[in-house]
């Protein structure tokens, strides 16, 4: 088995709202890709490790994001819950060529 | 130096406190060995109560978890029993057959329940309310079987009634003196108490005598002396304990009615001590955990060599809540031919105060429903104050600083734990704690049963002064130190018009804030500004942003406006339409007398509000909500006015109004307020040639009866004092806080004074309607723009 990165289309950095979600749908799952205040981009799992939440519609405040559904906060760096909650959420690579924003998908090949 | 063997017998709350006090003085000069009958790490005995209602494990009641005996070296068998003490070769043997040596043996075996010996007492279903084990059994029963009947109504078997009726038995308490609890309380507290508990579904059979357990192989009722029966599938006895002093006794060690000990809680025997319920001190025989921690921490100096007055004896004292009654007893509880006592009874609140007084000494005290003055009483009291001392302080406003000031170092504050003035006053200096809690988690003070917490709070002013006072202040979140009045007078006199500027401007903690302070300053600053400040998006709940209540599977609901809760062939045909169009979940209907599409996906969400041509119902925001209403004069037979009309007004006028949590209102035609009026926020009740305007009511997470604010004539006057209260709560509540809430802290007669006063009534109504001026239906605002469409709604597929 032999793993691949997919690159998958955003959309253009100047379109996307500063602190608000946007919300990015695969065939197995979702990521939520954030611009942040300082104009740098976050890409994590759009579902709070607890029970599934949408983190895409959440609060934004610096580098975190509060779950909308239980106020979990979670990192969007690292994309670790912070205390007292705890666990995890997957974080992508995102890159920009030009205008263009893309967010790195490892695939599994048969 | 080889270690010096110390063994513990009985793995419970006295000997592992004096355990724990001996490793705070001497933490490596003894080799410890424990033996504890029951299987567990030493657990809260007195919160089995919770263990028993089922909602409460064990690890949440342990005190010493397993790690802590490891982390300390100490040995613990559990489910192990001391069999034999021999006191001549200094050996202890067990049930399984272990022998281990000692050079000092504490006796702490506790009690055991006292199980009346009657007929019957050993069928099946019959069980004392002790340890784990009897909780687990009644707990079982109580799956199967609908009758129980507790034997004995002191402290315990209150306990396990209230236990009992919580898992849904019927209970009958038996008590063979005529009024409950009669050792800690005196006859009109117990009285008073009982009728509090057969409110709550107990069921009392006084001055009654057990004869005999009925039944076959298992109990199912019981006979009295005086002829009576009940049925009864579990029969708890809980008339009392005795001192587990049988195998000591055995040993050839001095017992009395407990293992009789000095003031060093020494036995007769040469290097073998007792501690707690066992033991027996100056003729006394200890029940409750504060003077059995007392014994433990005189214990723990005299092994450990220091230079000690040892223990005195202890001023008893119980403070105990049983399901939401507050009971408080200390001393003397009975009058005698040589006491006066101060009876203070308030019907009323029903509260009841009584202080004896014995040639001027405060002698004792019983209070019930209020025991906040519980640990002045018993301070005053131990150190045997005079009575005038005592009705000074209570004249006195801050005379719970003036207690803890008169307090020596050594005295304790925290009877459970163990815990000197001194203890707390070193660890608020030297920690720089600041709050109740904190001095729970460095010392331990008021972590069981809680009545010294007003202590713990008179110390840290007495200690702290001022600082404290400015500490304890109310903030708006972790982000800052600055009250949310404190914000808006900055914001105020700063003209700050940003979420983000107010951070910067008032230095907070963290870059960009957090889920709490964003939406209350976005809140705060619409408030204060309503035509200058522009509504944040991303400082909004995702709720409030996106127009539609998120649910758990990350779909939206849709409820349209539906004025007074008054539809019409029309609307609903529409309603049915979108249903169907969008697939909707589930159309449910709501409390507030609206219809809610459930599961809409958010890409659909602005298409349904297209084809629905209504107005947003507000459902999912910090608003005006809904306007409930009952049929009104129109139809129906008993109305007295046009609740319906009322209603759509109110609604049509407060439309879309932000405020700082949810209001809801109704609108009546009749006493009967079939729209709920003493439940809303705003309720009010048309009659005859009159309304009444109730506000602060609430029939959500705590129910409170809404308060009336006015009557007045006509429907104009309705608005405008919903009008001025409404405003006067969203200028003066705390973002988040409910008018029920608003309005229980400031006092209705406060809130009264405002609106009734013409000339502020009409400052608030006009402030008002500059805030409702700038209301934009957001549904219709969203479909018409593009950008908010695309960045709020549109999702980027990806497949």
């Amino acid at each position: 088995m032999e793993q691949t990165v997919r690159k998958v289309y955003v959309g253009n950095y100047s379109d996307l709202p500063e602190r608000i979600g946007k919300t990015v749908v695969l065939e197995d799952k979702e990521i939520a890709v954030f611009k942040l205040t300082s104009g740098k981009l976050h890409a994590i799992e759009n579902r709070c490790p607890h029970k599934g939440g949408v983190l895409s519609e959440g609060m934004v405040s610096g580098e975190h994001v509060f779950c909308p559904l239980h106020d979990w906060k979670i990192n969007m760096t690292d994309g670790l819950v912070q205390a007292p909650d705890e666990g995890c959420v997957q974080t992508f690579d995102v890159v920009q060529e030009g205008e263009e924003v893309y967010v790195k998908v490892p695939e599994n090949e048969a | 130096m080889e270690k010096q063997k110390l063994v513990l017998i009985g793995n419970g709350m006295a000997g592992i406190r004096t355990i724990e006090e001996i490793l705070k003085l001497l933490p490596d000069q003894f080799d410890i060995t424990v033996f504890g009958k029951e299987p567990y790490p030493n657990y809260n005995r007195i919160q089995l109560s919770k263990v028993l209602q089922g909602d409460t494990e064990l690890k949440d009641i342990t005190l010493n978890e397993w790690d802590w005996y490891e982390d300390n070296g100490i040995r613990l068998y559990p489910g192990e029993t001391v069999t034999k003490i021999d006191k001549d070769n200094q050996v202890v043997y067990t049930d399984k057959g272990k022998e281990t040596a000692y050079d000092k043996l504490i006796i702490a075996t506790g009690s055991n329940p006292f199980m009346l010996p009657l007929p019957g007492v050993d069928k099946e279903g019959v069980t004392a309310f002790r340890d784990i084990e009897d909780c687990e059994k009644m707990i079982e029963y109580s799956e199967k079987y609908k009758r129980a009947a507790v034997i004995g109504g002191g402290l315990l078997g209150l306990e396990a009634a209230r236990g009992l009726l919580n898992l849904g038995m019927e209970v009958d308490v038996i008590h063979i003196a005529d009024y409950l609890m009669e050792r800690q309380l005196d006859r009109a507290a117990g009285k008073l108490l009982q009728q509090e508990l057969e409110k709550q579904g107990m069921n009392f059979l006084l001055e009654k005598q057990t004869a005999e357990i009925t039944g076959k192989k298992r109990a199912t009722g019981l006979k009295f002396k005086d002829g009576g029966k009940i049925p009864a599938d579990l029969v708890v006895m809980a008339v009392g304990i005795k001192p587990n002093v049988a195998m000591a006794q055995e040993s050839g060690i001095e017992v009395n009615r407990g293992i009789v000990v000095n003031d060093h809680m020494e036995t007769n025997v040469p290097n073998i001590y007792a501690v707690g319920e066992c033991a027996e001190h100056d003729q006394m025989v200890y029940g409750l955990v504060a003077p059995l921690y007392e014994q433990g921490q005189a214990l723990a100096k005299h092994i450990c060599g220091m230079n000690h007055q040892g223990y005195k004896g202890s001023v008893l004292s119980t403070q105990l809540k049983v399901s939401g009654v507050d009971v408080f007893s200390t001393g003397l509880i009975n009058e005698t031919e040589n006491t006066k006592s101060i009876k203070v009874f308030d019907e009323w609140r029903n509260t009841y105060k009584k202080v004896l007084v014995e040639d001027d000494k405060l002698t004792g005290a019983v209070l019930f429903g209020d025991t906040s003055e519980g640990s002045k009483l018993l301070s005053l009291i131990k150190k045997g104050a005079d009575v005038e001392e005592y009705l000074e302080s209570e004249s006195s406003a801050d005379d719970g600083a003036d207690v803890v000031a008169s307090m020596s170092d050594d005295e304790l504050i925290c009877g459970c734990n163990g815990v000197s003035k001194g203890a707390i006053v070193d660890a608020i200096k030297s920690d720089g704690l600041t709050s109740v809690e904190e001095i729970k988690g460095a010392t331990n003070a008021s972590r069981s049963c809680g009545t010294c917490k007003s202590l713990v709070s008179d110390l840290l002013t007495h200690t702290l002064g001022d600082e404290y006072a400015g500490n304890e202040k109310e903030t708006i979140c972790a982000c800052t130190d600055l009250s949310r009045d404190e914000v808006i007078a900055e914001i105020k006199e700063k003209g700050l018009t940003h979420t983000k500027e107010v951070m910067n401007v008032l230095e907070w903690k963290t870059e960009e804030g957090c889920s709490k302070c964003k939406p209350a300053l976005n809140y705060y600053l619409g408030m204060v500004y309503p035509k200058e400040h522009e509504d944040e998006r991303e400082s909004r709940f995702v709720n409030e942003r996106l127009h539609a209540n998120i649910q758990k599977d990350g779909t939206y609901s849709v409820v349209p406006r539906m004025y007074g809760g008054v539809t019409n062939a029309e609307d609903l045909r529409t309603i049915a339409d979108v249903a169907e169009k969008y697939d909707v979940g589930m159309i449910k209907l709501t409390g507030g007398q609206r219809i809610d599409l459930l599961g809409v996906k958010k890409e659909d969400l602005p298409d349904v509000w297209k084809d629905l041509g209504m107005p947003s119902g507000s459902a999912y925001a910090k608003s005006v909500r809904t306007v409930k209403t009952c049929v009104g004069a129109e139809f129906c037979r008993f109305g007295t006015q046009d609740s319906t009309g009322m209603g759509i007004q109110l609604e049509k006028k407060f439309e879309g109004l932000n405020t700082p949590h949810k209001v809801k209102m109704g609108v009546s035609a009749c006493p009967r307020n079939c729209a709920e009026g003493g439940i809303k926020d705003v309720g009010v009740v048309g009659l005859d040639g009159v309304w009444e305007i109730h506000v602060g009511g609430n029939g959500g997470t705590e129910l409170r009866q809404a308060e009336l604010l006015a009557k007045v004539k006509t429907q104009a006057e309705v608005l405008e004092y919903t009008a001025a209260f409404l405003q006067y709560y969203r200028e003066n509540a705390s973002y988040l806080e409910r008018t029920s809430h608003y309005v229980e802290r400031v006092g209705i007669e406060h809130v009264q004074d405002v609106v009734n006063n013409d000339e502020m009534r009409k400052e608030l109504s006009e402030r008002m309607d500059e805030a409702l001026s700038v209301y934009k239906e957001p549904w219709n605002d969203v479909i018409e723009s593009e950008t908010t469409l695309k960045d709020l709604y549109e999702k980027v597929n990806a497949n």
